[in-house]
């Protein structure tokens, strides 16, 4: 059976914005790897994981047979068990030994963003840079996190090697993992594997966009500087019409060819294999053998007739509307990489800027094309970027010069060190997102790609242990006090969970909906971008596709009170064929 | 040569980059570390995070947290002798309570940016 990269190294990685198929791609490999008699361990380090769901296993931090497949193996690193497991590592032994107070003390801190990131690292790591523990395989397959977090991934045992050499004093922000030194040689052993091209292979995963291509060649440049150069590219769900007389059909299948004329031209010099749109959902071994086969675009006939919106529909304009009745406040888009949520933040914010609203329109999504995707700038409409460089920047020339001051030199290098430590980014991004939120009290902010449910726990977390552990104001800026507060009414944000009429987009959209509900914010509705139900196809492969959209838009309707349909359209055509749905009482 | 340990409560980083605010408090305390090291001290820093063994392997420390919790952190030791708790001391305190000289120049900027400075000498509440 043929593979999708061919001649495999030992260790492969898949790599790509969130939505292109990586998951997909990493598990079709690795089941015909396996089918070919090898022995394959899959893992996934994304903390949106959805290898559960393709493989239908579940799948703990240890390596689970799968039953379908003889000779696969699948382990899912979760970054907050990872980091749970290392907090009760930590404080079990002192349970009883140590007064409560102290016990809880502990628990608090090791709850940080810090801790979470260091702890999947660490385990990444042992898997990567440690050859005993997967010799027992011929390969180990890693089905990475969405872009950014992947870079920031692949980057760490470069950054952390050179952190760890230059922080001899121990006095660092790397006190969570108080073990870190003695990881030394196992991380240069993790930074070794990777820039071997003789044992690791990087695959590239893309859709036939724009958008998604630019973003493999952002990741292509940027591992290139990180010394990683051995690369593959997988472009994901190639789609050529049958029916040449379907309209939509013919459209889809020009875009793509467009799309890939203009393929920028250091990924044009990588090894390259397409993989045909499928008519039905990769979830299942079943679905994830075909992937590897030629035949696989045989679209069984679909049962006809199918026109109208399996749900009852509104307007995304009436989504809107609503939204516009507040006056001014958030408006956040949120969901997996690659679903659409920069396309629906510019619909959002365009629209209330024409109604003569104030609108800010912002990212904090490093890979985001806020710019370039609004095209159209009504005068009320400002177009921002939260930009990590430059936050992390100014948070660190803020602190020296508040902290600082006073200080000897001996003092002010001891904190420029500590602010070199990788949470800084993420507290500078925080902040500055915190910001854009309190900017809501006068405009509307539309902000596409807000940290997630988790990371607001996590930050509100260290806010409280400030405030009650140490029973003094954080000192924290008033945006950061009042930010959960503002997020939590529903007045002021309105959180639209964008997602695909796809199984693993939307699943993976009601997991964010349940990490979201923990931060106690409320989504107001649900987006389903690029829609065919209600489009009047006949080619066999969208018509099957369209018959597959019914059941996830169905099981949607089922679950939420408001959802809108963006049907799909050609990037040119800039009608508003949008419906949007209820669910039938 | 005088060896001072430091008992931290529990916290991310020595210098509280890593919360949602930094202390400049911390950071000068850091510093001051750095400095007493300079004058030929030992300096041992134990977080209550990341070395909780170490909390409970001091008879002193095991004993004040059992007391008084978290209440006593930070402890600070200077051979075996409890100097300073709950709070972080000025350099000037510090300096004073642990035997080490004060440059006329240098640390004149850094105790003011706590509260008034302790006379030397004085003892008990020291400073903030």
């Amino acid at each position: 059976m043929p593979t999708l990269v061919e001649r495999p190294t030992r260790v492969l990685f898949f790599t790509g914005k969130g939505g292109v198929g990586k998951t997909s791609a990493a598990c079709a490999t690795a089941v015909a790897l396996a089918d070919r008699g090898l022995r394959v361990l899959l893992v996934s380090t994304d903390p949106a994981s959805n290898l559960d769901e393709v493989l239908g296993v579940a799948l703990s931090p240890s390596p689970v047979a799968i039953a379908a497949v003889r000779g696969l193996w699948a382990l899912n690193i979760d970054p907050v068990a990872a980091a749970a497991a290392y907090r009760e590592r930590v404080v079990g032994p002192y349970r009883g030994v140590l007064p409560a107070t102290a016990v809880q003390s502990i628990e608090e801190q090791l709850s940080g963003a810090c801790t979470v990131e260091i702890a999947a690292f660490d385990e990444f790591s042992k898997l990567l840079g440690d050859e005993a523990a997967t010799a027992a395989y011929d390969h180990v397959i890693f089905d990475t996190a969405p872009t950014g977090h992947t870079l920031r991934l692949l980057e760490l045992p470069a950054a952390w090697t050179s952190f760890i050499e230059t922080n001899a004093g121990g006095t660092s922000c790397l006190g969570p993992l108080a073990g870190l030194g003695a990881q030394r040689s196992l991380y240069a052993a993790s930074n070794a594997a990777l820039r071997d091209a003789a044992r690791t292979t990087l695959v590239l995963v893309a859709r036939p966009e724009r958008s998604a291509l630019d973003e493999a060649e952002r990741t292509r440049r940027e591992l290139a500087n990180l010394g990683v150069t051995h690369l593959t590219l997988i472009v994901n769900a190639v789609f050529r019409a049958t029916d040449r007389s379907d309209t939509v059909a013919v459209a889809l299948e020009a875009r793509a060819r467009a799309a890939l004329a203009a393929i920028p031209a250091g990924l044009a010099a990588l090894p390259r294999v397409e993989v045909p749109l499928l008519p039905f959902g990769l979830v299942g071994v079943a679905a994830l053998r075909a992937l590897s086969r030629d035949d696989a675009t045989d679209a069984s006939p679909a049962p006809d007739g199918v026109r109208e919106a399996p749900v009852e529909a509104l307007t995304l304009d009436a989504l809107i509307e609503g939204i516009a009745s507040c006056g001014h406040g958030v408006v956040m888009t949120m969901g997996k990489g690659g679903v659409g949520k920069t396309s629906v933040a510019v619909r959002v914010a365009t629209a209330l800027a024409k109604r003569g609203h104030r609108v800010l329109l912002t990212t904090t999504d490093p890979a985001a094309h806020v710019a370039q995707t609004a095209r159209e700038r009504p005068p009320t409409m400002e177009v921002a970027r939260i930009d990590p460089a430059v936050e992390t920047q100014r948070y660190t020339d803020e602190v020296m010069a508040a902290a600082g001051e006073g200080l000897d030199a001996a003092g002010r290098a001891l904190l420029a060190e500590d602010l070199r430590s990788p949470c800084t980014e993420e507290i500078a991004v925080f902040r500055a997102f915190a910001e854009a939120v309190a900017q809501g009290e006068d405009r509307f902010v539309v902000i596409d790609t807000a940290p997630t449910g988790h990371t607001l726990l996590l930050l509100d977390a260290a806010e409280a242990y400030h405030r009650e552990v140490l029973r003094k104001p954080s000192g924290s800026p008033e945006a950061v006090r009042q930010l959960l507060p503002r997020l939590r009414a529903p007045a002021y944000t309105h959180v639209l969970l964008v997602t695909l009429p796809e199984a693993t987009p939307l699943h993976e959209a009601m997991q964010l909906e349940r990490d979201l509900a923990r931060a106690e914010i409320t989504p107001y509705a649900w987006v389903v971008n690029q829609c065919l139900t209600t489009l009047a196809v006949t080619d066999p492969v969208l018509r099957a596709r369209q018959a597959h959209e019914g059941a996830h838009l169905r099981e949607l309707a089922a679950h939420a009170k408001r959802v809108a349909l963006e049907v799909w359209r050609d990037a040119g055509a800039s009608a508003t064929t949008a419906t949007s749905a209820q669910p039938a009482p | 040569m005088k060896n001072v340990q430091v008992y931290d409560p529990a916290m991310c980083c020595s210098t509280g980059v890593c919360g949602p605010t930094v202390d400049p408090l911390l950071a000068r305390f850091s510093a001051d570390l750095a400095w007493l090291e300079t004058q030929g001290f030992t300096v041992e820093r134990f977080n209550l995070s990341s070395e909780p063994g170490a909390f409970v392997a001091n008879e002193l420390v095991k004993k004040a947290l059992d007391g008084e919790g978290t209440e006593c952190l930070p402890m600070i030791l200077c051979d075996g002798v409890v100097i300073s708790q709950g709070l972080y001391p000025t350099r000037r305190t510090l300096a004073n309570r642990v035997g080490a000289k004060l440059e006329p120049a240098a640390p004149a900027a850094a105790a003011a940016s706590c509260c008034a400075p302790a006379k030397p000498g004085a003892s008990g509440t020291g400073c903030c």
